[in-house]
């Protein structure tokens, strides 16, 4: 009985630790971006993100006088007790009580300092880079050699209003289009239906890469390039025939009943779908439109294709990817605007956590 | 005199029914101009207009949102005002037809289309030839492309590395997935444990290239590392390493690249496994358990069997994620370091190198590949429907 116990609360042990490991992996990399756009530029650019745990770090405790000890660097050297070569001493050679002896500079003009291991945080945290890359104005570094530099802001804000007014239509449209059309399969006869619906359901899996060229010719004949109606479209176009698909299989679930009491009261199509259908399948639209919106928030070649010509337009995500190309070196920005731009996805993600399951679970396999 | 009233009561509802014929014709025309008129006046305000970007932002959202309300109100309203028999028979294709037309402009035609273009040189089709012309043009290549594509070093390159994303990418998410839910299932912590996992499915690619980067950061020898990766290798004694930019190892480098997604996708996985195994009938586990199976045996078993349904639908979605995988690689190599796949070699044949021909045939390529897949959700939907 005992011995049953003891194993239950070791098994028990086995899976939290298990479990623990693997979310600790998971969370790793989102806790580095996190972390580093809080700290300053130099910071980020000439030490890890984990500096700001606690953690030992060689520190100067002392400078040896190279005069007095009148060594020659071209040759074997001894200083406080420990022996070298001026390259080994470059970096940094341990005497035996714990400290360390380090060339600093070059051979003429280097002094050498007496370090020991202490306890540090790297504990300097600050807003800047979120000003910075929501401010779009210009910011004037000094780092700590002096040397002053302006760097460009850059304008997130825009980008975000911008993936905003995408993102907002691009849902709302194609689950209006789709709302309307999973109705008419579910409760209309029509000819041709049976042959409609099998087209939804082949063109679900169909990548969206096949689409890219003829539509791009398209909108240069209609001038559609780079405008909003042609990006609202081209999401409309690839998200429909998920969306319609699911819509369908909820709206067809619902009681027949209460549609067919809504008719005999002289109800029309219209009203029966506005009044009735539409607010009863609030669930189904919600995991739809959750899906959708990350979709279109996160993607990244739609609006390379149909947007990318007008800068004045970019995407959160366009912008993003510009950051990374442009200044790859400029590491504060690329933090706090990753940050930003998942802050409203995973907003809307944790509010309405349970409709997105509930999208995943019906079976979502996106073209 | 009763038959003159009656005549002039006739010529009187003769009038009437003029008029309200007159009325629902100029109504049925009239408002669809109106809402037309409307929609395009909106266009041509979010295509010129130097308004605050805010203002063009919340016109734009309503304009849109709005304006495909509007359409179906509209054309549902000409429809209701017609004779019952046409109603009944128009009335679905006012439901379904935007859908249609959408579905078959934006997929339906542009498979076709683009079928079409990959039998022809980089520039496409001559413009001003017939059918017959054309084929006997010199921009037709027939089959060319699609040698080319199987022929081509650095698309048997994509191919290659798009086998390893769908072999390594598809087996690491399934699996870890699964461990994840199993164990999640079994612990007190669950829901915060399951939240973190799934957390970076929220995340763009975009994002998490940048997010990976600050893993995979190079430095080199001797200098302090900025990459979590490196800082542990050069600690145990290693050298550090550009990992994804790792041409020396190549092609397991793409590993690297992988191993990102599988970071964002696991959650996908681990979700739907999760709820499939709260599915799984407890008195069966227990039934088995009281019989003397191992907690292994019951796993592979009892567990397993179970939810295959699921593993197969997770892991054939996982598989024609893989396919297509584009954003990942585009932001963090570009494609080079023998990092390329058929989607980055699409858009670079396409629209780089500006050859639709090639890029077509590629796509077509795509599209073959996924057809197994097509085919079995037909087969499945004809099974289950009683259409």
């Amino acid at each position: 009985m005992k011995s049953g116990r003891r194993q239950k609360q070791l098994s028990r042990l086995l899976v939290n630790g298990t479990l623990l490991l693997f979310v600790v992996l998971w969370t790793i990399p989102t806790m580095g971006i996190f972390i580093s756009s809080f700290r300053n530029r130099d910071d980020i650019a000439t030490s890890g993100w984990w500096n700001v745990f606690p953690h030992r770090e060689w520190q100067p405790v002392g400078e040896i006088d190279l005069k007095a000890l009148g060594v020659d660097p071209n040759q074997v050297m001894e200083i406080e007790g420990v022996k070298g070569t001026f390259e080994e001493f470059r970096a940094g050679i341990e005497t035996p009580d714990g400290k360390r002896v380090t060339w600093i500079g070059n051979k003429r003009l280097g002094r050498v300092e007496l370090q020991q291991q202490v306890w540090t945080t790297s504990w300097d945290f600050s807003l800047d880079n979120y000003e910075q890359v929501l401010g779009g104005q210009d910011f004037t570094f000094t780092s700590a050699d002096g040397t002053v530099e302006v760097v460009p802001g850059d304008n997130m804000v825009g980008a975000f209003v911008n993936s905003l007014v995408v993102a907002i239509p691009a849902t709302v449209i194609p689950i209006l289009i789709a709302a309307f059309a999973a109705y008419a399969f579910a409760w209309m006869k029509f000819p041709g239906r049976r042959e409609l619906f099998i087209m939804v359901v082949a063109l679900q899996v169909v990548p969206l890469q096949i689409a890219l060229v003829p539509i791009l010719r398209d909108y240069r004949v209609l001038s559609l390039n780079g405008t909003f109606l042609g990006i609202w479209l081209a999401h409309t176009g690839f998200g429909l025939a998920l969306a319609t698909f699911l819509l369908y299989s909820y709206i067809s679930s619902l009681p027949r009943e209460i549609l067919e009491s809504a008719f005999v009261d002289g109800a029309s199509h219209f009203t029966a779908f506005t009044q009735l259908v539409l607010p009863l399948s609030v669930p189904a639209l919600a995991s739809f439109a959750i899906f959708q919106f990350l979709w279109v928030w996160n993607d990244y070649l739609v609006a390379l294709i149909f947007l990318g010509g007008n800068p004045e337009f970019e995407l959160v995500t366009q912008r993003m990817a510009a950051i990374v190309g442009a200044r790859g070196q400029d590491w504060h920005l690329l933090t706090a605007g990753a940050f930003v731009s998942m802050v409203l996805p995973l907003t809307v993600f944790f509010a309405l956590q349970r409709y997105f399951l509930r999208g995943l679970l019906a079976g979502s396999v996106k073209g | 005199m009763d038959a003159s009233r009656g005549a002039q009561s006739q010529s009187h509802s003769i009038w009437i029914r003029i008029l309200s014929t007159a009325g629902r014709v100029l109504v049925a025309i009239g408002i669809p101009l109106i809402a037309f008129y409307v929609l395009y006046v909106g266009f041509i305000f979010l295509r010129d207009s130097d308004a605050p970007r805010g203002v063009t932002a919340l016109v734009a959202i309503v304009w849109g949102v709005g304006g495909v309300a509007l359409l179906f109100w509209v054309f549902n309203g000409i429809v209701e005002r017609l004779p019952d028999a046409l109603r009944t028979r128009l009335l679905p294709f006012v439901f379904v037809g935007p859908a249609v037309a959408v579905l078959s402009w934006y997929l339906t035609l542009p498979t076709l289309r683009t079928f079409w273009l990959s039998l022809f040189g980089r520039d496409g089709p001559q413009a001003g030839l017939g059918f017959f012309q054309l084929l006997a043009s010199e921009s037709f290549v027939g089959l060319r492309n699609y040698a080319a594509v199987f022929t081509e070093e650095l698309m048997l390159q994509s191919f290659r590395n798009n086998l390893m994303w769908i072999v390594f990418g598809s087996t690491f998410s399934v699996v870890l997935g699964l461990v994840i839910a199993v164990l999640a299932d079994r612990s007190s912590y669950e829901r915060i444990a399951k939240s973190l996992i799934f957390l970076p499915l929220a995340i763009s690619f975009v994002g998490a290239g940048i997010i990976w980067n600050f893993i995979y950061e190079y430095r080199p020898a001797g200098q302090a590392q900025i990459g979590l990766l490196n800082d542990i290798v050069v600690a145990l004694g290693g050298t550090p390493q550009a990992w994804p930019q790792w041409v020396n190892v190549a092609p397991w480098n793409n590993l690297f690249l992988i191993v990102i997604v599988v970071w964002l996708q696991t959650g996908f996985s681990m979700v739907l496994f999760s709820a499939a195994l709260k599915g799984i009938p407890e008195d069966l586990l227990e039934a088995s358990r009281i019989d003397g199976a191992n907690e292994f045996q019951v796993f592979f078993r009892i567990m397993i069997p179970y939810i295959r349904g699921t593993i197969i639908t997770v892991w054939t979605t996982i598989v024609i994620f893989s396919l297509k995988i584009f954003d990942v690689v585009w932001v963090m190599t570009g494609g080079q370091f023998g990092t390329h796949v058929i989607a980055t070699q699409f858009y670079r044949q396409s629209f780089t190198n500006r050859n639709s021909g090639f890029g077509s045939a590629i796509a077509i390529v795509l599209l073959l590949a996924v057809v197994p897949v097509m085919i079995y959700n037909l087969r499945q939907f004809r099974e289950r429907e009683a259409f």
